[in-house]
């Protein structure tokens, strides 16, 4: 009987804990897109932030702010981590090959804090001032050992004789690394860039001490720029009523656009099964 | 008198330290299908893969030795693998059509990457070889549908077409229908008896009878060396040597 | 004829590069942290890690505070987060039934995807009133007589922030736990349920048991997440560098303390305080997951 009892005592918390997890994640969801929906108004979409105070205004800035640093990053990232991969699966054996990997899964370990004042030291000080350009370069040392890492693994699972059929064609081996193998690996290797861009939309941290935020817009990369997270963690911490409704609208917007992405890499799976 | 392709002279392999084809020597014939037979692990595949060069893609062979294509040793140093292996095409034991191309892509490729712009051009030479492989009835019209969406029989005879398209001179076929249903066999057989109108047809087989219904010659090769070749007649029904006459009988392999 | 060799060779070389760029970035980011925290390091030493004083304006720094934070909320957030974790995994790997799984599994991917500053939102808004007003009172009506629940409930507390952090590190406990789970082989379960033992003791033996290194594995990547973790943190611990036991109090955190206090860091010593900080939330995350890591590769050479 003892042991009956035990067993239903255990089932009882795992589904306990199953609602409990349910919960939360209703409760967080429900309550970000129902007040950050009802805080949004076109203002929003279209205006720059009022000066300190005053009610009204919007995170134009921060919207586009966020895209283009996110858009810079992928710019700097994906052919450097895609290459990177390419050199992890190509020359898998080699001892510089086993470093690389290292290296890369420390990166991958590192807080993202610690990447933005890593960027602040090397990129912010020698400039002399904070900029977009240094929010892209810590979002990208961020997206570096994920994309890395999902092309060695797309190209390592695809099987010898789908290559040993490009050699066979008479073609070097750079073409059938970069047009046939990496062809065949594309789908899983899209979905990764498109899972990391997912990832960093949403960082705030590694931003704080690059890109640092501006109530304007910035006029080149080489000024500090607005980014949505940014935005959202100053409005939220700060007293103003209005402020903290911008807030909730922006998380909104973030939630929403970082749901997208996932959303796309997910159909992207899906349609080359 | 037969005019000679490929002439192996004094050929050894290695796998790491294994040695794999032993001191073999032999001519292949010119518009003929040559078949290399023996039981599993004996090296044919491993021959056929020194002939167009793919044995020393895999790290730590070693090879010793000529072959002559055209009376050219292809090992000599100044030549290019990449352009034996334009020369001499090969299919697979399992099917590997390249996954996330249409069927026609698979059969361009090959083209396009060696430098072939003229989409006329490419389309007829595609088109060719489709109806050399037997293939094009059947995918005529969904030429643009993914490679995997095709059964194996149908997918093998598309990387039949996918070396055709090159023209090579010669084709080296590894047990291409180990993986097949008889159907789908009996088309490649059908295919490969066809193709030696033009090419010079090397066929790796465990299967004695596709050996016996194919090949104009046929090599037996055990623990790495030849033990017989002859015209394949004449081995199957009159055989020299005598593991040859016990492999044929199935006393192993 | 040499022409062949140029256009692989070019690639070659291409490749290599790239993968000794993506090496130096690593190697950059230690010798920065170095260079940064240098001058903190030759003021304060080792002894940087028992001052209890944290003083931008008399040039004190100690990080005891920050550790002491760090540790609190971090284990806190794994006291609530591993069962809970483990008991996900085990019903979407032992429990489930198709559709409630994938239900399941789509819920814990979105909420490892919300971000940190979404996690900071919710709890200063949501999750703070909840403990002032409700829990915090509770606990301290039951609990009270215990010194971790005495004084003044301010709601950015320690505890609010170690309830967001466990919501935080459940995914990824409970992703690689599953995986674990589902890597068990079907006969050993077999064979304990056909010795008759109900499902927990089947769990128990057939399951936990075998699974028990990478679990240990799981929690340390979930601990050094919880540890690195800090826009989330930052928004509800209240940033306050003070040691105490009362789990109402405000602290502050070795992640929190550098998000909130370095764009303000004007002084050398003040931001070299600021990056030996770091160097030690690195070096910790980094020792974390290389014990964690081994453990893994331990795992599958017991196979």
């Amino acid at each position: 009987m003892n042991r009956k009892l035990k067993d239903k005592i255990f089932r009882f918390i795992i589904y306990i804990s199953v609602c409990v997890v349910v919960f939360v994640f209703l409760f967080i969801t429900i309550y970000v897109v129902y007040k950050g929906f009802s805080s949004i108004n076109l203002d929003f979409f279209i205006r720059l932030p009022k000066p300190v105070g005053e009610k009204g205004g919007g995170m134009v800035n921060a919207i586009v702010g966020s895209f283009m640093i996110v858009c810079l990053a992928a710019l700097f990232s994906v052919p450097l981590s895609i290459l990177t991969g390419i050199y992890l699966s190509e020359y898998k054996n080699e001892k510089f090959a086993n470093v690389v990997r290292s290296a890369l899964e420390i990166l991958s370990g590192v807080p993202s804090i610690i990447i933005g004042i890593f960027v602040y030291g090397l990129v912010v000080v020698p400039m002399k001032r904070f900029s977009l350009l240094a929010g892209s370069i810590a979002l990208s040392i961020i997206m570096l050992p994920l994309i890395a890492k999902t092309t060695e693994e797309m190209l390592n699972m695809i099987p010898l004789s789908i290559k040993e059929a490009g050699l066979a064609l008479g073609l070097k081996k750079w073409k059938v690394v970069f047009y046939i193998l990496l062809n065949t690996a594309k789908p899983g290797v899209l979905t990764g860039i498109l899972l990391s861009l997912a990832r960093v939309f949403g960082e705030t941290a590694p931003l704080l001490f690059t890109s640092f935020g501006n109530r304007f817009w910035h006029r080149s990369i080489l000024e500090p720029a607005a980014a949505l997270p940014l935005q959202i963690f100053v409005y939220a911490i700060a007293p103003y009523d209005d402020w903290n409704r911008q807030a909730w609208a922006g998380a909104f917007v973030l939630i929403v656009l970082v749901c997208i992405l996932i959303f796309l890499s997910r159909r992207l799976i899906l349609k080359y099964k | 008198m037969e005019s000679i392709k490929i002439k192996i002279e004094n050929f050894s392999a290695w796998y790491g330290e294994h040695q794999v084809l032993k001191n073999i020597s032999f001519d292949i014939y010119k518009n003929k299908v040559t078949a290399i037979i023996g039981p599993s692990g004996c090296g044919k595949s491993t021959l056929i893969r020194c002939i167009n060069r793919l044995h020393e893609v895999v790290p730590q062979t070693k090879i010793n030795g000529k072959i002559y294509i055209d009376e050219k040793n292809i090992y000599d140093p100044d030549v290019d693998p990449m352009e034996i292996r334009k020369k001499v095409g090969m299919v697979f034991q399992q099917p590997n059509p390249f996954p996330t191309m249409t069927i026609f892509d698979n059969v361009a490729i090959g083209l396009k990457l060696n430098g072939l712009r003229d989409k006329k051009q490419i389309y007829e030479i595609v088109i060719q070889a489709l109806n050399e492989a037997g293939l094009y009835e059947e995918v005529k019209n969904k030429l643009d549908a993914y490679a995997t969406r095709l059964s194996g029989g149908q997918q093998q005879r598309l990387c039949i077409a996918r070396a055709l398209a090159l023209r090579p001179e010669i084709i080296l076929f590894d047990e291409p229908c180990s993986a097949l249903d008889p159907i789908s066999t009996a088309k490649i057989e059908d295919t490969i008896v066809k193709l030696k109108e033009n090419h010079t047809v090397i066929i790796v087989t465990h299967n004695l009878q596709q050996a016996a219904r194919v090949a104009d010659y046929t090599a037996f090769l055990f623990l790495g060396e030849l033990i017989e070749y002859g015209p394949t007649n004449s081995l199957f029904t009159a055989p020299k040597m005598k593991k040859t006459e016990e492999y044929i009988r199935g006393v192993f392999g | 004829m040499r022409k062949k060799d140029y256009s692989d060779k070019v690639f070659e070389v291409i490749l290599k590069l790239s993968a000794a760029i993506s090496l130096s970035i690593v190697i950059l980011l230690v010798l920065v942290l170095i260079k940064h925290s240098f001058l903190s390091i030759k003021t304060f030493k080792l002894r940087f890690f028992i001052n209890t004083v944290w003083d931008p304006v008399f040039e004190k720094f100690g990080a005891l505070p920050f550790i002491y934070g760090t540790l609190l909320t971090s284990f806190l957030a794994l006291v609530i987060s591993v069962p809970i974790s483990i008991s996900i995994a085990l019903f979407l790997s032992e429990f489930a039934e198709r559709k409630l799984k994938e239900f399941l599994s789509v819920v814990i991917t979105l909420l490892a995807a919300i971000p940190s500053v979404i996690y900071g939102l919710w709890g200063i808004f949501v999750l703070a009133p909840i403990m002032r007003n409700y829990v915090g009172p509770i606990l301290q009506k039951f609990f009270g007589f215990l010194p971790f629940f005495q004084g003044n409930i301010y709601g950015l507390d320690y505890l609010s922030a170690s309830v967001v952090l466990s919501i935080m590190i459940t995914p990824t406990i409970s992703s690689i736990s599953k995986e674990l789970f589902d890597a068990v082989p079907k006969n050993l379960k077999e064979a304990a349920l056909a010795l008759g033992a109900t499902k927990y003791e089947m769990i128990k033996i057939s399951v936990l048991k075998t699974t028990k290194v990478g679990i240990i594995a799981a929690i340390l990547l979930g601990l050094g997440r919880a540890i690195g973790e800090t826009m989330a943190v930052t928004m509800i611990i209240g940033n306050i560098p003070n040691i105490s036991l009362s789990l109402f109090s405000s602290g502050a955190t070795l992640a929190s303390v550098i998000a909130n206090e370095f764009a303000e860091a004007t002084e050398d010593l003040y931001l070299s305080s600021l990056y030996y900080i770091g160097l030690v939330l690195f070096l910790v995350t980094l020792i974390l997951n290389i014990i964690s890591k081994f453990l893994i590769k331990h795992l599958s050479k017991t196979k």
